[in-house]
């Protein structure tokens, strides 16, 4: 057997090893990214989720403005943080509607009351139907959808304060 | 005292908030009446991953989302779809990533064909050394 041969053991252990240490160092990207950008909104029809704002579906999105469509809920702890940075994103001319995960009328008011409603329409999803539908995994999470009712866009987590001029660049472009 | 009052005071702590509190959806802990119906969600629910613990089938899975998988996957069963229609529409959405058998891909040959490969180099190299020794 030629001598570097015999060594070809201990090679291959260093180079498991290596690549062990590699993916410490690198944890993966645990964050699911929707397959449905450059789709057609999935179809659904969601009943209002508070007395007094209107609901949503699909069926309203095409209408030729681009518009956010926000997933969310009152017991987010993350969507109180975004809350103002969606008020900004209102006050910049962005149409932001609204779909609640799993809430309850009374709570999501209380919610509303205390950290801003940019919304102009907000839909009920109680069982995560509708955010399956999109491809989306949690809360919060926004999706930007085209004048065509096309999904252009997913953004995972909350929206920080540093990224309103990307989103409003992009809803810009998608008009 | 000081290790004492630490416990009391996490025994009275509230635990975070990362779920609502709303009940499970219907299906999401309950069998099918159909008991062909309820096998067949089954073994599509042990194979779907979970969202939210990704290593996790929905079957296995507490987290709410994955009774909302559950549901979902009861509901369209008993409405008379087939397993592999559901997991389709789920693969359009979340990529093959959400299915614990994804297809066969180019990118995956080389994973099936390894134990070939190795068993024909074992064979060779016995074959060899046994070849040396004989001629000893």
């Amino acid at each position: 057997m030629s001598s570097w041969l015999r060594f070809a053991p201990i090679f291959l252990l260093l180079l498991i090893v290596a690549a062990m240490l590699w993916r410490l160092a690198n944890p993966p990207d645990t964050t699911v990214h929707s397959q449905m950008i450059g789709k057609p909104v999935p179809q659904f029809a969601l009943a209002a989720a508070v007395p007094g704002v209107a609901g949503l579906s699909s069926a309203q999105l095409a209408d030729g403005k681009p518009k956010l469509i926000h997933f969310f809920a009152s017991w987010c702890v993350p969507c109180i943080g975004e809350a103002p940075v969606l008020d900004q994103l209102k006050k910049q001319g962005v149409q932001i509607d609204g779909i609640a995960i799993r809430d309850r009328p009374d709570e999501l008011a209380q919610f509303l009351a205390r950290n801003g409603d940019p919304f102009d329409r907000i839909g009920s999803d109680p069982e995560s139907k509708t955010q399956l539908a999109f491809g989306s995994s949690g809360v919060p999470e926004t999706f930007l959808v085209d004048g065509r009712g096309v999904i252009r866009l997913q953004h995972i987590g909350a929206i920080e304060p540093g990224e309103v001029p990307a989103i409003t660049a992009a809803v810009e472009q998608a008009r | 005292m000081r290790a004492a009052f630490v416990a009391l005071a996490l025994v009275l702590a509230a635990p975070a908030l990362a779920d609502s509190d709303m009940p499970p959806a219907y299906w999401a802990n309950r069998q099918l009446p159909n008991p062909q119906q309820e096998e067949q969600a089954q073994g599509l629910m042990q194979e779907i991953r979970c969202l939210v613990c990704q290593g996790e089938s929905i079957a296995d899975s507490d987290a709410e989302l994955a009774g909302d998988m559950r549901d979902l996957v009861r509901r369209r069963i008993a409405a008379g779809e087939k397993p592999a229609s559901i997991r389709a529409w789920l693969i359009q959405r979340y990529g093959n990533w959400i299915s614990f058998r994804p297809p066969t891909q180019p990118i995956g040959w080389p994973l099936w064909l390894a134990p070939l490969a190795l068993l024909i180099a074992g064979g060779l190299l016995a074959a060899s050394r046994l070849k040396r020794r004989r001629a000893k």
